[in-house]
């Protein structure tokens, strides 16, 4: 492993332990989701835009079909995993207080996963009947 | 430990805006944006299974002005962050990257998401 560039930090090169090999890992899941959501994000506009107005009646006949209810919630696990993906590079890339980027971090995690749960659940209630 | 001199990027307010830079933020802002309307599907949803009485508010908002206005930001910045997701993905698969073709791109996504929101609207308020 040479250090050319002399950018590495003095603890890194006596670790000399090189990268984690978890680089990607990020950009891979954040381009994953986004994949998903194209057609996902396409069907949701649409049956939205078809419904502007409706009442309650006709949300549940809505997503009444097992079809669509399965629809909305991968659309809510990936939207919201993207969701966290994203804003956690916002953070990253603003906070530079540690504590506060660290709680931040953690928040947008509890909350990302906490409202998709949640949608998810309203969901199934109505699929399966409340 | 003495900290390492890393270089550091010119600062933003040295550039010039360009179309490039400016769909680059507006893919940030747009995102969230999203991120806050989503906020609103969930309260919606849940509103939905609570009971007629909760429902009716959540619909009572979103006929409303303000509701309106959010739910016009979201469908822009929904179909921005679609069209420009998907020239995001072109640049990752290697496609894309001369200086006419990111121009060419970033015009397409401009006017791409602006008809698409018009036909969403048009068919939303026909149906």
């Amino acid at each position: 492993m040479s250090d050319e560039t002399g950018m590495r930090t003095p603890l890194g090169r006596a670790i000399g332990l090189g990268s984690a090999k978890e680089g990607v890992q990020h950009w891979w899941a954040q381009r994953l989701t986004a994949v998903a959501m194209v057609p996902l994000a396409l069907w949701f506009c649409a049956g939205l835009i078809a419904h502007a107005g409706a009442d309650r009646a006709a949300l549940f006949q809505w997503l009444g079909s097992p079809v669509r209810a399965i629809l909305m919630m991968l659309l809510l696990g990936t939207g919201f995993h993207h969701m966290a993906l994203g804003l956690q590079v916002v953070i990253e890339d603003y906070v530079h207080v540690e504590w506060a980027k660290v709680g931040l971090l953690v928040l947008n995690r509890f909350v990302a996963y906490g409202l998709a749960v949640a949608g998810i659940f309203a969901v199934m209630r109505i699929a399966l009947g409340a | 430990m003495t900290p390492v001199e890393r270089p550091l990027s010119p600062h933003l307010q040295i550039y010039k805006p360009q179309l490039t830079s400016v769909l680059s933020f507006s893919h940030r802002a747009t995102g969230v944006a999203l991120a806050v309307g989503s906020l609103f599907l969930v309260w919606w949803l849940v509103a939905a299974v609570s009971g007629g009485g909760a429902f009716d508010a959540a619909q009572a908002f979103w006929g409303s002005w303000l509701g309106i206005l959010m739910l016009f930001g979201w469908t822009f910045s929904l179909f921005f962050h679609l069209c420009n997701g998907i020239r995001h993905l072109a640049w990752d698969a290697g496609y894309g990257f001369e200086l006419k073709e990111a121009y060419a791109s970033g015009w397409a996504v401009v006017a791409a998401s602006g008809v698409l929101t018009v036909i969403a609207w048009i068919w939303a308020v026909a149906s």
